[in-house]
């Protein structure tokens, strides 16, 4: 009897089935692989105690240390984890909130408004400050790891472990990777996020954060996050020497109101003059 | 800075200076003295008034609105008692006054910090879900 030879379909299908991590013993049911992230491969699946969606991560070998350090960050802009434990074949997992919306490279591709881009941005930055000032760091910031969900909520996502070796854009250049490299990562996320023109201010803080000598970028989060502050006030921001001009035009757009009155003092002051002269 | 210190301190300022461009006018300069506390006074008031409402409502527009309002509510009342001992001036003295109360009310919006409510940053008022 003559043996018929796999189809390639039927081969990817069989290498596809055979991949998937076996959840019995586990409450999760699997559905569908969602993306590859550091060290691991996330899954949507359902949660059979809880009937409600799950993004469940599996990862490569044991590393339960990073749900746990997950776990320990609490903030509205972290994926919260439900859930951790490990399968039958020793690889751990973690369930964690689905978050329904875009990543934030698709997200960006919408064309949002500046405004939007620096409002995403902001929440990014201020879950990185939250996990720095808990002494945990991310590792692997980029556009792939931020969500955006449906209603406008900002999820950053895939919190390094140790052994993450980060994505070449977005990596500092330094070989070992810690709060620092996280502030380069921001600063290219921002320089991603920045329109095209965008404002020199913008330009040069996403520098300073992506300065090649650590000593050189913002000396932490908080402190990068106070210059896009100060920018969207209207004033100087740290990280750029404005030519005269544009501090002039700044002032200038900033003060509208105030310079409009001084000139209505003085033209009043004027006119009064001359009137009472005649 | 409280809203109210900045408020006292512009309208001073410019309530001062304001008092003082009556030099210009030699007839006035015997009574200068008077006109430059008179002025330095109603300043103060807008000042005053216009600080303590930026402390409740943040907006710059209505902070021009009252500051010019207030200044030309406390102009009249000093152009009116002017004209009680002479020759009206009101022209004079309500237009500076008008558009030093927009002034004024300007930077009681744009200077200065508002105090944080009573149920922020109290210790121990955590809720949980």
């Amino acid at each position: 009897m003559s043996e018929a030879p796999l189809s390639d379909s039927v081969l990817d299908h069989l290498r596809r089935v055979t991949a998937l991590p076996d959840l019995s013993g586990t409450r999760y049911e699997l559905e569908d692989e969602i993306g590859r992230g550091g060290l691991g491969v996330v899954y949507r699946a359902r949660d059979r105690q809880l009937d409600r969606p799950v993004a469940l991560k599996v990862l490569d070998q044991a590393m339960a240390g990073e749900a746990r350090l997950i776990a320990r960050l609490e903030h509205p802009a972290i994926v919260p984890i439900h859930d951790a434990g490990l399968l039958p074949d020793g690889r751990a997992f973690y369930a964690m909130k689905l978050v329904a919306g875009a990543r934030l490279d698709r997200y960006v591709a919408a064309a949002p408004s500046p405004a939007e881009r620096l409002r995403v941005f902001r929440r990014v930055a201020e879950a990185l400050a939250f996990a720095h000032a808990r002494g945990a760091i991310h590792r692997d910031l980029k556009p792939q790891n931020v969500m955006v969900g449906e209603f406008g909520e900002v999820y950053v996502m895939d919190w390094g472990v140790e052994g993450v070796a980060g994505t070449p854009a977005f990596r500092a250049p330094e070989a070992s990777l810690d709060a620092q490299s996280d502030i380069y990562a921001l600063g290219a996320l921002l320089a991603f996020l920045l329109p095209t023109p965008a404002p020199p201010a913008l330009r040069a803080v996403a520098h300073k954060a992506m300065a090649p000598a650590p000593d050189a970028r913002y000396r932490d989060v908080p402190a990068l996050l106070a210059d896009i502050e100060r920018f969207q006030e209207g004033a100087a921001v740290e990280a750029w020497r404005e030519p005269l001009w544009h501090a002039f035009r700044r002032f200038w757009s900033r003060n509208t109101a105030l310079l409009w009155l001084l000139a209505a003092y003085a033209v009043v002051k004027l006119l009064l003059f001359f009137w009472g002269r005649r | 800075m409280n809203k109210i210190l900045v408020g006292v301190i512009c309208g001073v300022v410019l309530g001062a200076i304001d008092g003082a461009t009556a030099w210009f006018y030699p007839e006035t300069r015997p009574v200068i003295g008077g006109i430059l506390m008179g002025s330095t006074f109603k300043g103060m008031l807008v000042g005053l008034f216009s600080g303590w409402y930026a402390r409740k409502v943040q907006s710059t527009q209505r902070g021009i609105l009252l500051g010019a309002g207030l200044g030309l509510l406390f102009a009249f009342l000093v152009a009116y008692m002017d004209a009680q001992k002479g020759a009206p001036h009101y022209l004079q003295i309500m237009m500076p006054g008008f558009v030093t109360g927009a002034i004024i009310g300007f930077c009681t919006q744009r200077v200065g910090t508002t105090p944080k409510s009573a149920s922020a940053g109290v210790p121990g008022d955590t809720r949980s879900a």
